[in-house]
């Protein structure tokens, strides 16, 4: 045994290759510095640990532990201004006028449709609504950046993902009102949209749970080789959760192209990221994981789509998962069950809204370049409130869906003991007409 | 879930003397000595099915070989199937998949972190994406990380999605029950939880023929399954296997003794030991008891355990999970209801008692066939 190290430690050009190794690591890293620090001369330090845990570590005899607190927070990249000027002319994703009016006209459609849900929940005619105020350039800017094959995971506050992506106010109405025309039939609250012809994934409430599970779509992509990645949503507060512990891992370890797209909006209902972590965010996980991490200004458009694109090009061509994270503000209250009054200041709410919105920032860049002015915003602003009570009113009215739906999709196809409590069920209402509502569904067939 | 590695070794060499145990001991009559010299408590006899004579030629397997013959099967014929878990890509801890990795790939055997919920959530991925998932949870008694993945999300995928989008293609296999010294962590039964939420599928295997013709549908079904593999029969049962491509319906009940007095249900390993209570009856007390084997937990075959019960008026339910709460009281309820009229006496449930599964009392625990005949003859006297 003794001559079989002895032999190991002989073996020197195995261990130069090692190093060599090493140095290719990126700064700042923490082992690096202790690697190649300077002063030590010791025979000992030519001796590499061969600790399988960690084999790209090396000895050293100074007790020092990793101190988070010792500098190396991830900056925010921006691209531009409060002003909408933008830093430097080579950050400019350069995106032409049609496509960024698009982009501009979609974040306040969002906007106003978001408006006048929380109002018609206000006056209790959906049960329940989010919206995405603050968060409409993370949602666009990554949308934009993206292939419409690739496949999205939302949380819940994503609905301008699907706007993006061509969902119809039709669509969004008739999933809030859980009419006979909402793609999931009327069983999920309000917000949890889905299109399987958009490929976003639908929607649950159970928080970073669609974390492992973008992970293993993203692992099933690369084996069918289409080119295309996963795309995963999900707030800071949801990363707490050990199912983001778990998609984190996967996808590093078994190497599935998935962009982890965390919005920072610094609240998790009442609770503010002081009490939700104490390291450098959600971007400080990567290293953990051996994820290449970035942190962006998530009110910045231009800087989210340049961070997304980058990250599909990782995701896409070398297999592997990104974080990335999009700081950003909560302005609205986390939904309409809440009063985020009771938890945070009000002039902390309107900084945001009045000096650091995404939309008022692309605005900006789109009145520096002419290509925006307030005729064309009072004009679609009317516009898009007229298509939006259109749909609004037109969903409203429709029937709810048969009670049949009740049952089906269950299984794939119905037990023998669900059509029984089907018949059950449509004998028991035949027989109390009065009590049920069923003039509000569209008959069984 | 750490001490599950160290207990790696031991297990499969615990579980080979075990064979070698089991059969010495099979011609020995008395059960004191039996029992004293082997802890597990079951004290059954596995006695082989007869193979289907129109599933063509077959092989001797145990338990664990029929699984890997189906999964095989499954690789070889549809090239989205993946199979992964802690510790498969070697062959597994139990190796039930031993030489799939050398065959189809790394990439479509492989080791994942030690992460049961990421486990699961990951095969929902996979199977919400189109591919064939198989998922290995290593014991049963550590599926409970992943419940959530299970319950909410499995189970939901369809239902909530207006079926846009399903996680059908997704089959988690699990070791589960008593193995004689697994105490807490290594012996639980966990079916009835999962009885409890409508979108799962709960399967249960009894031996080798079973099994591969079970997991063959499980996979295939369109519908997340729960495989349970009673892990006392990896090594213990051996039977005649086809070797061919066959399917074993789910939620279909079999009959595996006919008879006119009593009804006996139990799955997995319990069906041994029923079949062992069914020859003590007609050899001690001449009564005839019909034995059926529910092999699907959930959705289960009412349909074949009334008739049954219609027939015979007397219903004794036996599974080694706790009594309260046990998958036996839903059956009980049901036979209850439908076969009011016909019932002669009280149904029977023997089951374990409603304590942790126990280390060193594991003879005590569980419904062995004595306590199993004790309460027969409660009903054939009633």
């Amino acid at each position: 045994m003794a001559a079989s190290t002895w032999l190991i430690r002989a073996v020197s050009p195995r261990f130069h290759r090692k190093l060599s190794h090493l140095r290719t690591l990126p700064n700042g890293f923490k082992t690096l510095r202790y690697c190649t620090g300077t002063g030590s001369s010791e025979p000992d330090h030519q001796d590499k640990p061969r600790f399988p845990g960690a084999l790209n570590s090396c000895y050293t005899e100074k007790l020092e532990f990793d101190d988070p607190e010792d500098g190396g927070v991830i900056p925010v990249y921006r691209v531009m201004g409060r002003n909408g000027k933008v830093y430097d002319e080579a950050l400019d994703p350069k995106l032409d006028k049609e496509k960024i009016q698009d982009l501009y006209k979609k974040m306040t459609l969002l906007n106003t449709m978001d408006r006048i849900m929380y109002d018609s929940q206000r006056q209790g005619r959906i049960p329940f609504y989010v919206t995405s105020y603050g968060e409409e350039a993370t949602l666009f800017g990554s949308a934009a950046a993206l292939s419409p094959e690739d496949v999205v995971f939302g949380q819940y506050r994503e609905a301008g993902v699907l706007l993006w992506r061509g969902f119809t106010l039709d669509e969004f109405m008739n999933q809030c009102y859980s009419n006979q025309h909402d793609h999931g039939k009327g069983r999920q609250m309000p917000v949890h949209y889905g299109s399987k012809d958009l490929n976003f994934v639908t929607i649950s409430s159970t928080l970073a749970t669609q974390m492992p599970h973008a992970s293993g779509y993203g692992y099933a992509l690369k084996r069918a080789g289409t080119g295309n990645c996963v795309i995963c949503y999900f707030g800071e507060g949801a990363a707490s959760e050990g199912d983001a512990h778990a998609a984190f891992n996967f996808a590093a370890t078994l190497e599935a192209p998935v962009i982890f797209f965390c919005r920072n909006n610094g609240y998790a209902i009442s609770t503010p990221t002081s009490e939700q972590y104490r390291g450098d965010g959600i971007a400080g996980h990567g290293r953990g994981y051996g994820i290449k991490a970035i942190r962006v200004d998530g009110n910045d458009v231009f800087a989210v789509y340049n961070v997304t694109k980058a990250a599909r090009e990782i995701a896409v061509n070398q297999s592997r998962p990104v974080i990335i994270e999009a700081m950003t503000y909560r302005i609205g209250h986390h939904s309409t069950s809440d009063d985020s009054s009771v938890y945070r200041s009000l002039k902390e709410v309107s900084y945001w809204d009045k000096e650091d919105h995404p939309i008022g920032r692309l605005r900006q860049y789109m009145e520096n370049k002419r290509w925006w002015d307030s005729e064309m915003e009072e004009q679609w602003k009317r516009d898009s409130r007229q298509q939006i009570l259109a749909a609004f009113s037109k969903a409203e009215k429709e029937l709810k869906p048969p009670v049949k739906d009740m049952f089906n999709d269950v299984y794939d196809s119905l037990s023998h003991r669900l059509r029984k409590q089907h018949q059950e069920c449509m004998n028991h209402v035949a027989k109390y007409p009065e009590e049920y509502p069923s003039e509000l569904h569209a008959k069984d067939e | 879930m750490a001490g599950v590695r160290g207990l790696r070794n031991l297990w499969d060499s615990n579980l080979l003397h075990f064979t070698r145990k089991i059969r010495r001991l099979g011609t020995i009559e008395s059960s004191n000595t039996l029992q004293r010299f082997c802890r597990c408590a079951s004290t059954f006899s596995f006695v082989p099915d007869s193979p289907s004579p129109f599933d063509g030629e077959t092989q001797k397997l145990n338990l664990f070989q029929s699984l890997t013959n189906a999964m095989d099967i499954i690789l070889d014929s549809d090239p989205t199937a993946v199979i992964f878990g802690e510790d498969v890509a070697f062959g597994g801890v139990f190796r039930c998949t031993v030489g799939l990795k050398d065959k189809y790939g790394k990439d479509r055997v492989f080791n994942t972190p030690l992460s049961e919920q990421g486990i699961v959530g990951f095969g929902i991925g996979m199977a919400a994406a189109g591919a064939t998932a198989i998922a290995e949870i290593q014991f049963a008694d550590y599926i409970f990380p992943a419940f959530d993945q299970l319950v909410n999300e499995g189970a939901k995928f369809r239902y909530r999605s207006g079926n846009l989008f399903n996680c059908g293609s997704l089959t988690v296999r699990a070791p589960c029950g008593a193995v004689g010294h697994g105490a807490h962590y290594h012996s639980q039964s966990v079916e009835s939880f999962f009885a409890h939420v409508p979108g799962l599928k709960v399967v249960i295997p009894r031996g080798p023929i079973q099994a591969k013709g079970l997991l063959l549908s499980s996979i295939r079904d369109k519908n997340p399954v729960i495989f349970l593999e009673p892990k006392i029969l990896y090594r213990q049962a051996v039977e005649e296997v086809p070797v061919g491509d066959y399917e074993i319906p789910l939620s279909e009940a079999e009959i595996l003794e006919e008879g006119s007095d009593v009804t006996l249900v139990g799955w997995g390993t319990q069906i041994h030991v029923l079949r062992d209570v069914c020859k003590m009856a007609k050899d001690q007390l001449g009564v005839n008891c019909e034995l059926i084997d529910l092999r699907t937990i959930l959705p289960w075959d009412e349909e074949t355990v009334i008739k049954s019960v219609l027939k015979t008026g007397r219903l004794l339910i036996a599974h080694e999970a706790p009594l309260t709460g046990g998958f036996a009281a839903e059956i009980s309820s049901t036979v209850q209801e439908h076969c009011f009229l016909s019932l002669e006496a009280p149904i029977q449930r023997v089951c374990g008692w409603d304590t942790p599964f126990p280390h060193i009392f594991e003879p005590f625990y569980l419904p062995d066939k004595w306590r199993c005949f004790e309460a027969l003859k409660k009903i054939t006297s009633y």
